[in-house]
């Protein structure tokens, strides 16, 4: 037999400067410094430490679902139910300390419980129907977990956990002026990055991403790391869950309405590509603190929320755009 | 190329955020300017005209019986319930009025939704503003404890409006009416509409509005008494003061209780709801409750065809002044938010703080007022 001459090969492109700097990143963190000169330009209350944690902690606390909304992008799939998660988890937190009389520890875990399990349902029904789109599915099981929360609480809110110090400190507890829950985004942030660009895991869910087919002939087992990835969704929503209830001291089955397009909106300015295979998890965590401060700078300065609305809209669009006007210059130089 | 136009377009954004900029923090102290960018500019159309001669006399009678000089300057942040409310647009503009007329600076912020979530984002933005009080319509009796207990940490007064929040993140409670002299009304009215028995059901906001819910309960309180022993309450609705789930949820009554006799819906935007609904369909079902004559006219009147015979509400323009008057005698001293505390409220008079149902502490406007046919034309013009 003849033996082919082996050959090297490796999905890496070669590095180089340019199409270094010409990443998305830059250009992000481009306007996420541009974003904080205005801000602090425009209002002298803007550069103090202590106000710039406490801004944080507002938008961080619905970030944890960002963490994990861009694996699901990057296996070009979408969960919108997240926000309904949070809402039945917490509820169920809620519930299980008020009603059942468990122990706040003890609480916390039932909660991340059930935001996994919720996840992980949405994962099964999709690894077992591999037809339905997962915007469906997770649409369907949106209003279903709202639902089951309002049938736990009905119109009423569960609460009594300012009194819980040590419970209240998760949203409010700070080290110097650095807030608890900053530094556990900060760790989170850090381990899914790093799981994302640096394990086999991650890697295959960017070939999941990119040709699930191929992924699928190339060995990988696709739908289980779809479940994997959704059951983390749930998770991380759960973990979203527990900050703001630490945050509110109280919850009701309409909390959080809303989060999952403002987790989806980072995500996408963050240049993760929403078909799947394309992002970078550093884009993702520049874009969170860009919205946010973007959002703190304009609330300092008392824009109105409607307008608020429209600049970042406005601001969406133009991440969404961006990205695909750069292949095309290339085809032509190509 | 195109990358270009994405930076222009970015710096653009940037252009128009620090253009609006200009507009909200030039309204200092100056009680003749308008009252910037924070109001719905088509309300102000009339307030200022009478402020521009007001404010003249009134800080000349004001030295005297108080020192105001005390507030003049300070920044005081009235926070709504939601964007896009035309009763917190009123309350919003007689806060205005009150400030500008005391020679404050004045902040108003209307979260995009009804919830804690934003009202405790815009409470944290606040308390970076350094402002020296903040007014607030609650979305929710207890959420809001651990920010504003921040806030007041931080030196702010801070006092609940229309919406109370619970006694230890308060200093004070601007109530509109008595809650009991507002459920005896509103039951009087149902009483009164059905012919003394029969089915009626409530059509409320969210079921976490606290003065929703006080006034439900002193209803059904009242309803105890055997003099209404023959009107039923058959439910308590939710339209979550949405127009739309207001408009399904009047329907879903009127389908589930065929011999309903009554709606009540102690929210502006329930009765508009349920006035649009009733009168599409001819339904003979009345209505009645709180809500704004102007939004109100249309329905209210004698005969079939309108659904509403009469209603009930106080001046939202004059709880945010009272309110602003109040947050002013917090800053400067004048009262602690403790019970016998008395103050003046420049137009309204002399107010004296009284104690409140949830054992904190409040002070009262004043009865409600009855809209009916006879006055709403003239009403419908004011607020």
């Amino acid at each position: 037999m003849n033996q082919p001459e082996l050959r090297k090969i490796s999905a890496d492109t070669p590095f180089s400067l340019k199409t270094f700097f010409l990443k998305w990143e830059w250009f992000l963190l481009l306007i996420f410094i541009g974003i904080n000169v205005m801000n602090s330009l425009i209002s002298p209350y803007y550069l103090s430490v202590n106000g710039l944690f406490t801004a944080t902690n507002s938008f961080l606390e619905k970030a944890f679902i960002a963490l994990s909304m861009v694996f699901v992008l990057i296996i070009g799939e979408i969960d919108i139910s997240v926000a309904s998660i949070v809402a039945l988890s917490s509820v169920v937190m809620a519930e299980s300390y008020n009603k059942l009389g468990l122990p706040m520890g003890l609480a916390l875990v039932v909660c991340l419980l059930v935001g996994s399990l919720c996840g992980f349902l949405n994962g099964l029904i999709l690894t077992r129907f591999r037809e339905l789109a997962p915007m469906i599915v997770t649409l369907g099981t949106q209003i279903l977990y709202r639902g089951i929360a309002l049938i736990i609480l009905g119109d009423q809110a569960s609460g009594g956990f300012t009194s819980i110090k040590w419970y209240s400190n998760f949203y409010w507890g700070k080290i110097g002026p650095v807030p608890y829950m900053f530094i556990a985004f900060a760790v989170l942030a850090v381990i899914m990055g790093f799981i994302l660009h640096k394990t086999t895991f991650g890697k295959r869910l960017y070939a999941i991403g990119s040709n699930r087919v191929a992924a699928k002939y190339a060995g990988i087992r696709v739908e289980r790391s779809r479940l994997v990835v959704y059951t983390l969704s749930g998770l991380f929503s759960a973990i979203t869950a527990i900050f703001l209830v630490a945050r509110m001291g109280s919850t009701r089955p309409n909390v959080a309405i809303g989060y999952e397009l403002d987790v989806i909106s980072m995500c996408v300015l963050g240049g993760i590509l929403t078909d799947g295979g394309k992002g970078n998890f550093v884009g993702a965590v520049i874009s969170i603190f860009t919205i946010g401060l973007l959002r703190y700078g304009l609330g300092l300065i008392n824009v109105q929320s409607q307008l608020m609305m429209v600049i970042i809209g406005a601001l969406l669009i133009i991440a969404v755009m961006a990205p695909h006007l750069k292949p095309k210059r290339r085809l032509k130089s190509d | 190329m195109k990358k270009l136009i994405s930076i222009l377009l970015i710096l653009s954004l940037f252009g128009a955020a620090v253009a609006c900029d200009g507009g909200t923090t030039s309204t200092t102290a100056a009680p003749t300017e308008a009252p910037s960018a924070t109001e719905a500019p088509a309300e102000e159309t009339e307030a200022p005209v009478e402020e521009t001669e007001a404010p003249a006399e009134e800080t000349e009678a004001e030295e005297e019986p108080e020192a105001e000089g005390g507030v003049e300057g300070k920044t005081f942040a009235l926070l709504v319930k939601s964007a896009g409310n035309p009763y917190n647009e009123k309350e919003a503009e007689g806060f205005t009025k009150a400030v500008e007329e005391f020679g404050g600076e004045v902040i108003v912020r209307q979260p995009e939704k009804a919830t804690a979530e934003d009202q405790i984002t815009m409470i944290g933005e606040l308390v970076a503003q350094r402002v020296d009080a903040i007014a607030v319509a609650g979305n929710d009796f207890d959420a809001l404890q651990p920010a504003l207990t921040q806030a007041m940490d931080a030196g702010i007064k801070v006092l609940s409006l229309d919406s109370a929040v619970n006694p230890e993140s308060r200093a004070v409670h601007v109530n509109q009416a008595g809650t009991e002299l507002i459920g005896q009304a509103l039951v009087d009215a149902v009483f009164d509409l059905t012919g003394g028995e029969g089915q009626f059901a409530i059509l409320s906001a969210t079921s976490q509005a606290s003065n929703q819910n006080a006034w439900i309960a002193s209803m059904n309180a009242i309803l105890e008494d055997e003099q209404y022993a023959d009107i039923e309450m058959v439910e308590v609705a939710y339209g979550d003061d949405e127009y739309q789930k207001s408009v399904d949820q009047t329907q879903a009554l009127l389908k589930n209780y065929p011999d309903l006799k009554v709606i009540c819906a102690p929210t502006t935007v329930g009765m508009m709801a349920a006035g649009k609904v009733l009168k599409d369909e001819g339904s003979a079902v009345k209505l009645t409750g709180l809500g704004l004559p102007s939004e109100m006219a249309e329905y209210i009147g004698e005969g079939d065809e309108f659904p509403c015979p009469y209603m009930y509400l106080w001046n939202p323009i004059d709880i945010g002044y009272l309110a602003g008057y109040t947050a002013a005698a917090l800053v400067d001293g004048t009262i602690t938010g403790a019970v016998d505390d008395t103050f003046t409220a420049g137009d309204l008079g002399e107010y004296t703080i009284v104690e409140a149902g949830d054992e904190g502490t409040e002070v009262i406007l004043g009865p409600p007022f009855r809209f009916d046919p006879s006055n709403i034309e003239e009403w419908k013009e004011v607020y």
